[in-house]
């Protein structure tokens, strides 16, 4: 063997396997610190599954809600931009000169970026969907409509705007879309409690699974918690081991659960890209916009994988303090 | 050491398994707890062990009365013993290095601290060659010597051994018994539970715990 073989790395792991074989060698090859409780078992792959399972239902829902959140959001900003003022037709009366007395008095309001006038066939052409085309609405006595965009100098005092309006064109109204806003701002509310309750009772249910994994665990290694009193370790101690086997099952668990959640999203993403042209995918977008989580979706999903996980330590110590307090 | 007086022990409604108990364990002493099969030494042990309570009486263990201490100041206690269990309990997932180094673990100390200590205890009872072999592997000689070093590794002020010959043949047996008899030399007090009279002649000098329906006769 020459001085070249014996230096080279193979050689110096050889030699290390074969002190390993000897045992004489305190350092390097000792196995130590393992986790007390046994870290596979059927058991515990079990609870894995049923956390991936958990966690996905938990990241899935609240993606969906974050969609909902931030989509109407994005409604609610477009209307709450704009405002409407309608004029009714009435007999005796000149309507286009209604509309512009009204235009003005809207330009002249602080508060306002931009007025325009739908002209009678705009109005019309908005009554199509209902009425139908080819129809002659002329003798039909058609609302006219001005749309007013918001964002100018100052701020607008639509009360004001509103006593304008009566005083100089009566059959005018103003429409801010209050009603609107207020009905998605409890469809929005809605949907949230539904989200967190769904999400309360899956973590109810990933609670109670972990706390039964966590009975069984100490029911089946009841001979490791026999040999830890008697070679006196503290409950603390014990509970930590546990805590520890736990954690990492329910990291395990998440961190599947999570990334299953992530590649759905990711999915549904490129699939609503796909289809964006289609009919239905612009029902789809104008639902939910562009189907993107976006990175504070991606991070809440994330947080929950984490909390999971957190929550499947803290409760399996819990269990096990209470197991041990028992056994006094 | 320890001190038990008028100690009896029953289970739920049942009869008492242990009457009027009363003996003392001296620190440095070597005494034998024998008595027939279900006569009640792995109670006695375990009353000893303070992981059972006493229906009356009172235990004394390390000039502290049982009845008042707390589970931290049970622990602490547990702690200056040793145990040796008949069915060596040792964790079948865990290395005999990471087994025998249990006890210092659980107390928190780093492994570097104690990894030459444990080596080194592992080559004197013969274990060095089989330091990193899970239990399943080792014979029940080895497994015994593991379950030894066990209570060995803290030092212990007192050494409880149940039954520890009772897996191993009679020049390993007799071996054992000699690891004993020198680690009362070095200081520490030795209970030995078992109900091999044979064993027992051969170390005379001993003194005999003798239980038997439930009562315990001293032979000094």
């Amino acid at each position: 063997m020459t001085d070249f073989w014996k230096s080279s790395a193979v050689w110096r792991l050889l030699r290390r396997g074969a002190l390993k074989e000897e045992g004489n060698s305190p350092g390097g090859a000792l196995k130590r610190n393992m986790p007390l409780v046994p870290a596979d078992s059927i058991a515990g792959r079990a609870l894995v599954t049923v956390i991936v399972i958990m966690t996905f239902l938990a990241s899935f829902v609240t993606g969906i809600g974050v969609l909902f959140h931030s989509a109407s959001r994005d409604w609610t900003d477009s209307i709450s931009r704009e405002m409407t003022i309608q004029i009714r037709p009435a007999a005796g009366r000149d309507i286009e000169a209604e509309v512009k007395t009204a235009a003005a008095l809207a330009r002249a309001a602080a508060g306002v970026a931009n007025v325009k006038i739908f002209g009678k066939s705009d109005s019309e052409r908005l009554l199509e969907p209902w009425l139908g085309t080819g129809l002659d609405l002329g003798e039909l006595p058609v609302p006219r409509l001005i749309v007013v965009e918001l964002g100018g100098a100052g701020t607008l005092d639509t009360e004001k705007l509103r006593r304008d309006l009566r005083e100089k064109v009566s059959a005018a109204s103003l429409d801010d879309h209050r009603l609107w806003i207020e009905r998605l701002a409890a469809m929005v509310r809605s949907l949230v409690a539904v989200v967190a309750l769904i999400l309360a009772l899956v973590l109810t249910a990933l609670g109670l699974a972990v706390a039964f994994a966590t009975r069984g665990a100490m029911a089946g290694n009841k001979v490791i918690l026999d040999v830890l009193h008697f070679v006196g370790a503290a409950d603390d101690f014990i509970a930590r081991e546990f805590q520890r086997h736990f954690f990492r099952l329910g990291l395990r668990g998440a961190a599947i659960g999570v990334a299953c959640a992530l590649a759905a999203f990711f999915a549904f993403e490129g699939l609503a890209a796909w289809q964006a042209k289609s009919p239905g995918g612009d029902q789809i977008e104008i639902l939910f916009g562009t189907f993107a989580l976006g990175p504070a979706g991606y991070t809440i999903i994330i947080l929950i994988g984490a909390g999971i996980a957190l929550l499947t330590g803290i409760v399996s110590r819990i269990i096990v303090f209470r197991h041990l307090r028992g056994l006094d | 050491m320890v001190r038990f007086e008028n100690v009896g022990l029953r289970y739920g409604m049942g009869p008492e398994v242990l009457r009027n108990i009363s003996f003392e364990i001296s620190p440095q002493s070597f005494q034998f707890l024998t008595g027939p099969s279900g006569a009640g030494k792995t109670t006695l042990m375990r009353l000893i062990l303070l992981s059972l309570k006493p229906t009356r009486g009172l235990i004394s263990v390390f000039q502290k009365d049982a009845a008042r201490l707390d589970k931290d100041a049970i622990t602490a206690l547990r702690r200056r013993f040793g145990v040796v269990f008949q069915d060596f309990r040792l964790l079948d997932h865990l290395t005999t290095y990471e087994n025998v180094a249990l006890p210092l673990r659980v107390k928190g100390r780093l492994e570097s601290s104690y990894r030459a200590e444990v080596v080194e205890l592992l080559n004197w009872v013969g274990l060095g060659q089989r330091m990193h072999v899970l239990p399943p592997v080792l014979s029940g000689g080895e497994k015994q010597r593991a379950a030894i070093a066990r209570a060995l590794i803290v030092r212990p002020e007192l050494l409880l051994a149940d039954e520890p010959t009772g897996n191993v043949d009679p020049p390993l047996a007799r071996r054992l018994m000699r690891l004993f008899t020198e680690l009362n030399k070095s200081g520490t007090a030795v209970v030995v539970a078992t109900h091999d009279l044979a064993l027992m002649d051969q170390f005379d000098s001993a003194r005999r715990l003798v239980i038997s329906n439930g009562r315990l006769q001293v032979y000094d």
